[in-house]
This record gives C-alpha cells, sequence and structure tokens, in this order.
C-alpha cells in the first residue's frame, strides 16, 4: 500500500538538496548582515550635538588634522578637541551663530560636549594611533575622504577583516611619513610618480616595500600576532 | 568493605582535602619516621602523601571548582542550554551601542589622553611611610608604584601601599558626615562644634582630648601642638594597636631616651633576627632592609647568613639559614645567653642542647663578624630583648656601621598603651568634655581591659568627634564622625623609617568630599577652611627659608620627598648596668598575638584584594586562625580546622586550628584584625576577633591560656596545595636548592634531568631572528615571600576577587602564585618560596589543544590569551602542567559598582564568565614600550619594561627582559649554572626559568 505518491520522492530529493542552498543563503545572508553598515555604522552619520563640518574646516579653511587631533602622533588616542580649541576662533567669528549655542554653552558652564564616538572599536582591541602615523599610514587610508564629508561618519567597517587586510600586506596601503596627513595624497602610478628621497616610484606595491624596510615595519607574521591588539 | 568504600566517599566529597583533613596526625608522624617522604613538601597532606593529596595532584582545579554545586532545577538547566545553544554562534554578531566621547573644556597642560602619569606621593602606615609613584590615567589613580628614586623604596612596595588603591575606591567608605548616624553637612558640624569649642577656650581647652595613631607627619604634628598651644590645658594622646611600646622602652633602658633604630643590611654578613619579621610588610623599613638583604644573596658573591629566632613561623623565619622555633616568652632568655657569650651581660642562663647548639653557633658567628653583623629584635619583644639587642650590638662593634642610632620618625613617642589608659581614666574622672579621635578604631582595637568601647559608651563626654576613613566601630559610639579624604585625595607630609619627609600629593579630588586629618586640626586650631596644600605649603616655607621657596617646593613635590631630611645618625651612649631579666610567671600554654600579614590590624579589612591574598605561609585567605605546632595538635588531639575555645586568663575567644609546621611547641598563634562588626561587604562578620582576649598585661603573649575543643569544625579557605603541580618522574624536584657547599662543588646541580632540547613535536620557531624573545627570570634566593607581586599582578591586570566560599571551591583568580616549599622536619622546616606566573612555554602544551584558538603563540614567544575568542572549554588549563590558567567560573567581575569602574586598568581587557585567563607577561606595558621604541626607531631599552610583578618586588627577585639580547639583565642571569626550568623535563622550554635557591649554613649551628 503506497501512502505517498510517487513524486514525493522527487519532492523530497529536491528538499534536501535545497536545504543545503537554503542554509547556505541563511549563512551568506547573516554574513551580509554582519557587515552591513546597519552592525557595522560604516557611511553613517551618527547624531551629533553641533553638526560639525570636517569639510568646511579641513577642505575649506585648510585646518591640519593635528589642530585638533593634537595626541596623534605620541598616543593611542587621537584626542577629540577641548571646547576650548573651538573657541579659539569661534570667540571671534561666527560668535552669534545658533548653530554653535551647545559649543558657547559648553564653555561657559565648564561642562563637556558630549560627542557621539564615530570610529568605535569593542572593548577588547587595542588600537594605537601614534604607531600607524609613525609607519607611514595615511589618515584617509582608515579614515576616508574626510576633507570631503559634511558630517563625520565611519568609513571603513573597522572589523578585524578590514584590519587583517593591512597587516597581512602593509605594503599595499603605507605611504612616505611626510604624506600622512595630506588628504590628496594618491598612491603612485605611471602618471604620478612618488619620491622618497631620491628614489622615485610609479607603483605602489614597490613604494610600499621601500617603505616598510625605511620605516623598520614589522613582518606580517609579528603584527598579526593577537597580542598586537588584543591584551 | 562498604564501610570503607562509604568513607573513602565521604573523603571524595572534599571539596579541598588541603583543609578538612581527614588527616591523621599519627600518620604523617609514621610515614616521616619512615623517612621516605618528599624531600619538599607543601603540606603536612603532601608530607604524609595522603590519597587527598595525591587526587588534588592529579586534578586541573581543585575538586567542586568545576561542578555545578549549587543546587538547580532540571527547568532552569533546560533553559540555560537551550538560551546557550541559541546563543552560542551568535555572540558575535552584536552591534555596538553607541559610545559617548567626552572631550575637556580646557585641557589641563601635560595631560595626553591615552598616556598615564605619575605623580610621586607617599602612604602612611603606623607612621612610617611607603614612598609611592601612582599612576594616573585621565586623572584617575589606577595603580600604585614604589617610588625608584627614594632610599625607602627603590621602587619596591609593600602590600599594605599596592592595595591601598582598593581602599580608594571601595565603596564601603564612609562618604558623608554624620550625628547620631543621620547624615549631616559639614557645616552643621561647623556649627555643633562652635559651643563646645567656646566653651572650652575659657577652660584653657581643660576638657579637650585628641587621640590619633602614631603620627609622624611634621605638618599634622606642627598643626596639633598649635592646637594645644590654644587650649593649653588639653592633651594629645596616642594608640594604636600595632604599636612599638617595646621598642621605645627598650631604648630608653639602653639609652635613656627614645631613639630610631636603622639597620644598614648591606654590610651584614650575619643577620640574628630575635623575632623580628623584617622581610615582610608592616615592618618599618621592610621593604628597604629586603633589598638590601636580597643584594646579599649572590651565592657567587658574599652571600650573607641568616638565624632567626621566633615565636611564630614567619616569611622572615623559613628563609633563614637557621632558624630556632621557641617561645616568646623564651626569646628573653635566649637574648641574656647569648649577651652573656658576648660578654656585654652577666648572668645569662645556659641553655640546653639544640638551643645551646644554636647559640653557640650564632655567637661564634657574630664574634667572627665584628662591624658586619646584625642583632635585631622584633616590636612584639619585651623592652629587655630589645636592650640586649642594643647592648650586643654595641659589644660586636655594629653601631655606626651595620646599625644606626636616629631620632624617633614617631612625633610623639610616648608609651601608648599608658596614654590610652590615661585617656580612659579621665573619660571615667569625668574630665573630658571633647574627645578627638583622629582615624584609629580603638573601640575595636584597644585592649580590653582598658574598657574604651565602654567608657566611650558611657561616660559622660559631651562631645565625641571621630574622623576616619570608613564609618566604624569606633565611629558608631561616637557623636559625630567626619568622613575622612583618602591619601590618595588629600594633601598631607610623612616620613620614611629613615627620616626623610615625603611629600603626600593628591592624585584626584575627595570621592566624597572628605577632608584628611590635618584639615580638621587646623579647622580646630581656629583656621576656618584650611586647605591642605596650603598648610603643608605653608609648614615648609616656615622651615625652608634661605634660598628660593618655589623651586625647593616644586621639586619636593615632583621627588616625592624633601632633599637632606634623613636623620643622621645620632651618638647614644649606652647606659651601662646589667639590663634585668623580666620575671615570668611559668604557664603552661603561650598565646601570641600578632598582627595580621594581610590586613595589618584589621584597618584593611574591607579590602578584598588583601583579604584573599594568601598569607604567606599558611596560604590563609578571609579569615585567621588559631596556629599551633604539629607536636601539641599531637597532643591535643586537634586537627586543622576543628574549632577550639581559648581561655586568656578568664578571656574567652574561639577560633579554628591551623597546624603550622615550625610553631613552637606548647605555644598558640593567634592574628589580630579580623571579626569586624562594622567594616563593610567584605569585612564584617569575617574570621575571629582577638582583640577580645588581648589585655595591657598580655599585648603581644601571655602565657596560663586554656585550650578546649569544641567539637566542631570551620571551613577555612587555604590556597596552599590548590595549583599543585606533578612532576612525571616524581624524582626531579620543582624547587632546586643547595647549600653553598654542593653548590660549589656541583655549580650545575639544578640543571640535572633537564632533557636535550633538540627532540620536539612541536613545530619549530625561530625565535632567534625576532628582535624580542621575551622571558623572565626568577631568583629564588632573593625571593622573601613578601606577596607584592602578587597584589601588583591584581591591580594591574583588573584581576577579581571571588570571595571566601569560591576560593574554597579553588576559582580565586590570582594569575599569579606563590608557593611554599618546606623542607625538613615538620616541627622546624625550612621553607623555599617560588612565585608561578604563566611560564610562557615555547612548546605550550595549552595551545595544541584550544578547539578555537584562543590562546596562540606569538611571534616573540608570549602565549597569547584571546579574551574574546575564548569559549571556555578549558581543555588549556586541563593541559597545562603548571596549573596557571584560572577560569571565571561565575561573573567575578563587578561591573555595575561606578568606584571600581575608576579603578581599573584600561589598557586590559576585563574579563567576564566563562572566559579563561592568565598572566600576559604584562602585555600591555611591552606593546606600549615596543610602540614608544619603534616610534624613537630604537629597541626597547633594557630595564625600562617591567612587568607589574617585577616593578614592584622589593627584593628584585622577578627580572624580565629581552633574551635575544645576550646583555640584557635577564639573559645573564639565564646564563647561571643555577638557572633551571620549571618541570623542564617535560621540555614545554618555559621562557619562565628560577635560579635555585643556595643557603648559606654555618656547620658549627647544624642541629
Amino acid at each position: 500500500m503506497q501512502i505517498f505518491h510517487r513524486s514525493t520522492n522527487t519532492l523530497s530529493r529536491a528538499t534536501i538538496f535545497g536545504a543545503v542552498f537554503v542554509i547556505a543563503a541563511l549563512f551568506w545572508a547573516m554574513a551580509q548582515i554582519q557587515r552591513s553598515p546597519y552592525v557595522t555604522y560604516a557611511g553613517v552619520a551618527k547624531p551629533q550635538p553641533v553638526p560639525f563640518s570636517h569639510q568646511h574646516h579641513v577642505t575649506g579653511l585648510g585646518i591640519d588634522c593635528r589642530y585638533c587631533h593634537t595626541s596623534v602622533e605620541t598616543s593611542s588616542f587621537a584626542g577629540i578637541p577641548p571646547t576650548k580649541t573651538c573657541m579659539n576662533c569661534h570667540s571671534q567669528i561666527w560668535t552669534n551663530a545658533a548653530l554653535l549655542e551647545p559649543v558657547r554653552e559648553s564653555y561657559r558652564s565648564d561642562k563637556s560636549l558630549q560627542w557621539t564616538r564615530v570610529n568605535q572599536l569593542p572593548d577588547f582591541v587595542y588600537f594605537n594611533h601614534s604607531i600607524h602615523i609613525n609607519k607611514g599610514v595615511g589618515c584617509n587610508t582608515c579614515h576616508g575622504p574626510v576633507d570631503k564629508m559634511p558630517l563625520m561618519y565611519q568609513f571603513a567597517s573597522l572589523q578585524m577583516e578590514w584590519c587583517l587586510e593591512c597587516h597581512r600586506a602593509p605594503e599595499k596601503f603605507i605611504r612616505p611619513r611626510e604624506q600622512v596627513f595630506n588628504m590628496r595624497y594618491e598612491q603612485p602610478t605611471s602618471n604620478k610618480v612618488v619620491t622618497v628621497g631620491d628614489a622615485k616610484f610609479e607603483d605602489q606595491i614597490a613604494l610600499g616595500r621601500a617603505l616598510i624596510k625605511k620605516y623598520n615595519v614589522r613582518p606580517p607574521m609579528d603584527i598579526t600576532t593577537c597580542s598586537t591588539c588584543h591584551r | 568493605m562498604m564501610k570503607d568504600e562509604q568513607q573513602i566517599k565521604s573523603q571524595g566529597q572534599d571539596v579541598c582535602p588541603g583543609k578538612k583533613s581527614q588527616l591523621k596526625l599519627e600518620d604523617v608522624r609514621a610515614e616521616i619516621e619512615k623517612t621516605s617522604g618528599p624531600q619538599y613538601w607543601r603540606s603536612l597532606e603532601e608530607l604524609a602523601g595522603t590519597p587527598e593529596f595525591q587526587e588534588m595532584l592529579h586534578r586541573e582545579f581543585p575538586k567542586g571548582a568545576s561542578e555545578w554545586l549549587d543546587s538547580v532545577s532540571r527547568r532552569g538547566f533546560l533553559r540555560l542550554m537551550g538560551a546557550s545553544m541559541a546563543l552560542a554562534g551568535m555572540t558575535g554578531c552584536t552591534k555596538l551601542p553607541l559610545e559617548p566621547i567626552v572631550p575637556y573644556v580646557r585641557q589641563p597642560e601635560e595631560v595626553v589622553p591615552g598616556r598615564p602619569m605619575f605623580y610621586a606621593t607617599a602612604m602612611t602606615l603606623s607612621g612610617y611611610a611607603s614612598p609611592l609613584l601612582v599612576e594616573s590615567h585621565l586623572g584617575r589613580p589606577t595603580k600604585v608604584e614604589g617610588n625608584p628614586e627614594h632610599p625607602a623604596s627603590l621602587g619596591g612596595t609593600d602590600v599594605f601601599a599596592q592595595a591601598s588603591l582598593l581602599d580608594l575606591y571601595d565603596p564601603d567608605r564612609s562618604q558623608t558626615v554624620t550625628h547620631l548616624g543621620d547624615i549631616r553637612s559639614w557645616d552643621r558640624f561647623v556649627d555643633g562644634i562652635r559651643g563646645p569649642l567656646t566653651a572650652q577656650k575659657a577652660l584653657s581647652g581643660a576638657g579637650i582630648r585628641i587621640l590619633t595613631p602614631t603620627i609622624s607627619s611634621p605638618t599634622l604634628a606642627a598643626q596639633i601642638k598649635s592646637l594645644l598651644s590654644a587650649y593649653p590645658q588639653a592633651k594629645w594622646h596616642v594608640y594604636e594597636p600595632i604599636n612599638r611600646d617595646n621598642v621605645i622602652a627598650g631604648s630608653q633602658m639602653a639609652f635613656g631616651q627614645p631613639v630610631e633604630t636603622q639597620y644598614r643590611l648591606e654590610g651584614a654578613n650575619v643577620i640574628l633576627s630575635l623575632d623580628a619579621d623584617f622581610l615582610y610588610g608592616g615592618f618599618p623599613g621592610a621593604t628597604r632592609y629586603i633589598r638590601d638583604y636580597a643584594n646579599r644573596r649572590n651565592p657567587d658573591a658574599n652571600i650573607n647568613r641568616l638565624y632567626v629566632v621566633e615565636s611564630t613561623p614567619s616569611a622572615t623565619g623559613v628563609k633563614a639559614e637557621h632558624r630556632l622555633p621557641l617561645r616568646a616568652s623564651e626569646i628573653e632568655g635566649f637574648a641574656h645567653a647569648l649577651a652573656g657569650m658576648v660578654g656585654v651581660n652577666a648572668g645569662g642562663a645556659t641553655l640546653e642542647g639544640e638551643q645551646q647548639k644554636f647559640l653557640a653557633g650564632v655567637a661564634k658567628d657574630l664574634q667572627g663578624n665584628r662591624g658586619a653583623s646584625v642583632v635585631m629584635a622584633g616590636d612584639h619583644q619585651s623592652a629587655a630583648v630589645h636592650a640586649l639587642a642594643h647592648a650586643i650590638n654595641a659589644a660586636l662593634g655594629n653601631v655606626g656601621k651595620t646599625v644606626v642610632y636616629t631620632d624617633t620618625v614617631d612625633a610623639n613617642p610616648v608609651n601608648q598603651t599608658e596614654s590610652l589608659r590615661e585617656l580612659v581614666s579621665d573619660m571615667h574622672g569625668g574630665k573630658v568634655d571633647l574627645l578627638l579621635i583622629l582615624s584609629g578604631n580603638p573601640a575595636y582595637d584597644a585592649p580590653v581591659d582598658i574598657g574604651f568601647a565602654d567608657a566611650l559608651e558611657k561616660t559622660n563626654v559631651g562631645m565625641r568627634v571621630h574622623v576616619g576613613l570608613h564609618n566604624t566601630e569606633t565611629a558608631a559610639l561616637c557623636h559625630w564622625h567626619i568622613n575622612e579624604a583618602h591619601y590618595l585625595e588629600a594633601w598631607g607630609d610623612t616620613r620614611a623609617y629613615d627620616g626623610s619627609v615625603c611629600i603626600v600629593q593628591p592624585l584626584i579630588q575627595p570621592l566624597y568630599a572628605g577632608r584628611s586629618a590635618l584639615e580638621v586640626v587646623a579647622f580646630l586650631g581656629g583656621q576656618a577652611n584650611a586647605n591642605g596644600y596650603e598648610l603643608v605649603r605653608g609648614y615648609w616655607q616656615k622651615q625652608h627659608t634661605a634660598g628660593d621657596f618655589d623651586s625647593f617646593w616644586r621639586k619636593s613635590v615632583h621627588d616625592g620627598f624633601v632633599a637632606g631630611t634623613a636623620f643622621a645618625p645620632k651618638n647614644v651612649a649606652m647606659k651601662g648596668g646589667n639590663v634585668p631579666a623580666t620575671n615570668v610567671e611559668p604557664g603552661d600554654i603561650e598565646i601570641n598575638f600578632r598582627r595580621d600579614p594581610s590586613i595589618y590590624d584589621g584597618r584593611f579589612a574591607n579590602n578584598g584584594w588583601l583579604q584573599e591574598l594568601p598569607k604567606p605561609l599558611t596560604k590563609l585567605t578571609w579569615d585567621n586562625a588559631a596556629l599551633i605546632g604539629p607536636a601539641m595538635a599531637d597532643r591535643l588531639k586537634l586537627k586543622t580546622e576543628d574549632m577550639v575555645e581559648l581561655d586568656v586568663r578568664g578571656r574567652k575567644v574561639q577560633s579554628p586550628i591551623w597546624i603550622q609546621a615550625g610553631h613552637p611547641d606548647k605555644s598558640i598563634t593567634v592574628f589580630l584584625g579580623y571579626g569586624r562588626t562594622r567594616s563593610g561587604r567584605a569585612g564584617s562578620e569575617v574570621g575571629f576577633d582577638m582583640y577580645r582576649a588581648r589585655t595591657t598585661t598580655g599585648l603581644w603573649f601571655t602565657n596560663g591560656v586554656q585550650i578546649r575543643k569544641l567539637g566542631d569544625t570551620y571551613k577555612l579557605a587555604s590556597t596552599q596545595g590548590y595549583q599543585t603541580m606533578e612532576t612525571p618522574t616524581g624524582e626531579r624536584p620543582l624547587v632546586q636548592a643547595a647549600t653553598l657547599e654542593k653548590y660549589r662543588d656541583e655549580p650545575k646541580f639544578a640543571k640535572e634531568g633537564e632533557p636535550p632540547t633538540a627532540l620536539t613535536l612541536y613545530q619549530p620557531y625561530d625565535y632567534k631572528k625576532e628582535a624580542y624573545a621575551w622571558g623572565m627570570a626568577i631568583d629564588m634566593n632573593r625571593c622573601t615571600g613578601c606577596n607584592n607581586c602578587i597584589v601588583a599582578c591584581q591591580a594591574e591586570n583588573n584581576i577579581a576577587v571571588v570571595g571566601k566560599e569560591q576560593v574554597v571551591k579553588g576559582r580565586h583568580m590570582h594569575w599569579l602564585r606563590v608557593d611554599v616549599y618546606y623542607e625538613g622536619d615538620r616541627a622546624n622546616p625550612s621553607a623555599h618560596f617560588q612565585p608561578v606566573p604563566c611560564m610562557q612555554c615555547e612548546n605550550a602544551p595549552c595551545e595544541v589543544v584550544c578547539p578555537v584558538g584562543a590562546t596562540v603563540h606569538s611571534t616573540e614567544g608570549l602565549n597569547d590569551m584571546v579574551y574574546n575568542r575564548c569559549i571556555g572549554t578549558r581543555y588549556c588549563s586541563n593541559n597545562c602542567p603548571y596549573k596557571v590558567r584560572r577560569f571565571n567560573f561565575l561573573l567575578f567581575q563587578d561591573w555595575e559598582t561606578p568606584q571600581y569602574k575608576m579603578m581599573r586598568n584600561p589598557d586590559v581587557s576585563i574579563r567576564s564568565r566563562g572566559v579563561m585567563e592568565k598572566c600576559t607577561y604584562c602585555i600591555q606595558r611591552i606593546n606600549e614600550h615596543r610602540i614608544d621604541a619603534e616610534r624613537a626607531d630604537t629597541l626597547v631599552k633594557d630595564g625600562t619594561l617591567q612587568t607589574a610583578c617585577q616593578q614592584s618586588c622589593p627584593a628584585e627577585a622577578i627580572i624580565f627582559g629581552n633574551i635575544n639580547d645576550p646583555n640584557s639583565k635577564v639573559s645573564k642571569l639565564k646564563s647561571l649554572d643555577r638557572n633551571y626550568s620549571l618541570l623542564g623535563e617535560l621540555n614545554t622550554r618555559p621562557r619562565t626559568t628560577y635560579l635555585a635557591e643556595i643557603r648559606n649554613p654555618n656547620p658549627e649551628a647544624e642541629g
């Protein structure tokens, strides 16, 4: 006695076969969600007390990164400017702008501005700005075109796979130290030659290798050791 | 048969066999008499080779650690498991919450966010300062270090200074002014005291009494004196339970004046300690003495020799080449006999047997080292012993060489017991109207026969004011309680043991608007709104009249001490004449009252770091016990953990028993500081209050003690034997030690049995090509078991406190432990201290078994632990032969209390439940120094990068550095013949190695 129709066999085969794809699709979807801006905040402008424009201050006014982010070359933390730094200029210009009221209020009341952290790493990751600057990692390599951001957002995913892209092959990214704060720096090509001392480079990999040697960048094996970032 | 099985089962259920001890002392004795016991043993259980000990040896954690012993319903279990399954794969998929970032409004000069700053300050304990350097992260003190520039520290600290950080952030600290228990403001106190002060003004202060602990602060002493001159009839009383009355009396007896005795141990070939525990924190100058002692422990140079006569086993005693356990009352007799032999004091009785041999040996050795020997007496020994020690030192020509006399550090060196007694009689006499108690807790810790608490409660003192860090037992009996500022919150000054003045510099605004004792006294003296900074600065401005004060002041604050203030040696003449013998009534059993090695006199009772710190020999945590010797235990049929009642001349206290190898017979040692009732979440109702049996006639020891077994037992949390390593062959000992003679014959004795390192199944890695290969050498000859490294590690690495119950289950979290290995007869063993951090094996057994790659090797040879990857399988700790891994069985970290958030080191992850953790050689420090060096395009300079344990070690026993650099200190130590690997026969190639201990016994004093 046959309870199921003969077609059930095919159906069940198809289901089993299909299940593999469904599960794979689920994993894929989860991986996509995990890497999506929804989770990583990449490209998302977070709410801030003052809509500070890096574009205006960097491109428009030509202020160097280090005017505000003072400890970037010496400390793990690049530094968020104290209200005083804002007021250096804004006690003179735009003194009545409504947008800047929170800044003036902070200065008057001696209460800090509460910004929302844009580039945020998990607590178990210990990133150090100073060493990256020192080894020729440009600001915009990680932070993106900050000079073109009216509102600041996180450029990269800041996930470990993204960090490892560079830690496994630093030659693909590093640039001469004097170009680190140059937001317009472009990697060398045959049309755009980058000079380091007397040497001229038309190719990033060649430049990267030369700089690795020059700056004593530790080999990938060393800088992908867990304790480089985790402790 | 059935019965046997049952018995075994019930034994197996013991959480820790080390404590409960179905141990029969007869077995121990039988075992020892067979002389087949191990050469080195960690506990009496091991000596006897009990089955419980064997089980412990084979376990990864003690029994009970890895079991869920709390009752849980089946449904609860399933819910938990279901949730874990569902979440297992999802833990990586978290979305970070938005986080605020808060810059300064005006950033202070020199503050660089992300980089710590260091400030010099000092902590005072019973009048003696520990000069410190304190690390601060954006205004939060996070770690206490010794001040390397000050001769009393040289970079080392003691456990109390290390743990004082936790006191600052103690959430149970008194946070407000109270009046009769109700919250009041400071202004209300000001109003409240105005009337009584005005009334006293008319009486010249006849009703004012100030009770302080020992004070060495010049500014505070000057303030009190100015208060006394404003109220000439007022009186200043001093009381501290761990006082130095005997020391002062001894110096009065010898010189007719109180003097401070300092020792110069670097020049001492022979040291005799008469009950002085000078190698453990709390002894004035211990930090420096440990360094000087350790510097003379090099067997290849001129090694010193230590003799100790002591009434209770101490870390100092077991380090000695020759140790003589005597009852406290017998030590005076020994001192008399010794004095007779060096010809200073006639009438010394002769001793017998062992004692005579010891005496003859030490006397000859001392006489052979005239001017290069030291005789020290312990604070709790009678005045006569101190006077005899002075006389012997003088006779041996040591004065001016290894012994130096100076003015006293104590600003008011009176007999404190008498001082307190006088105060109480004044209180009873109705002479006291206004009593100010500045710190201290006399209602709890005064001798019972003085009846201080009673007097506070029942006499008619119009106004009683208590100033203190905690709302203590004493505060409860006072009208007003003023919350005191911690030393890290307030300005002050103090003196180190050498008399040099240290400036106490605050690192943080008072968390609870507390006031320092100095400010309160200045206020009472009529300076409204007195500010600590101006008081201290003002005082020194008056002292420093010549030259530019501003630069002098800046330099003093910066350095942490005022240059040139150390006391100059003083010429004091011996009074001469015989030191009379103190009459001691013969009694059967004696009792010793001692300060606790961890919580001192009870003031640190609420400090979890200290409570959980295993005491140097017993390894007890969270409790005190009555220590007795094995022979006495045999006689009285007592076992460890048996409850007894001690009847000290009519005053009864209860205590559990701890059998301590090496304790003199017919004597009991109890430790003060426990049994507090108003201490806080950690310290209240913990342990047994021994002050209830302490009287003025028996402050330190007395006889006539009755001991009665109560029949029940009490669980003690001792970590002794918890992480017990097993030797695979059972032959090569874990500690390597030899006499100087043997070492000279056979310098490489410690390396015996180490396998050739070429043979291994592990994939080899060429560490030589790296810039750095980190390694550590621990010199067991220098280590004195002072426990500093444990607390330093705990503070640096955010290690959780787990509590007594969890320690009993073996779940304590210390990354670094100090193992004690006894050697010899249980009646008088010597011992070896072995600090055990992670060995950072090159062939690490833990790494190959981790299923998730959470513990992997770095190219610099570190055994990295990646907390965020760890899923808690515990395979790694199971495979670790050194048992150095610790597992967060429960949520031990306090994530809620705001104070603790401020305390933690921001450079180290805080581990949560279910995560394995272990020593990382302070990887945060390695990274910081490596990055700084790389930025400067150099290599890390040897000696600048120190691990937390190394930095705090007063003995410099722990040396860390780059073993790829042949000139580094650690490389040089590792190339010594004494260097050996712990369990080297396993070929794990540990990066941490040990230098074998070499002792320098005197053949003539051998028993």
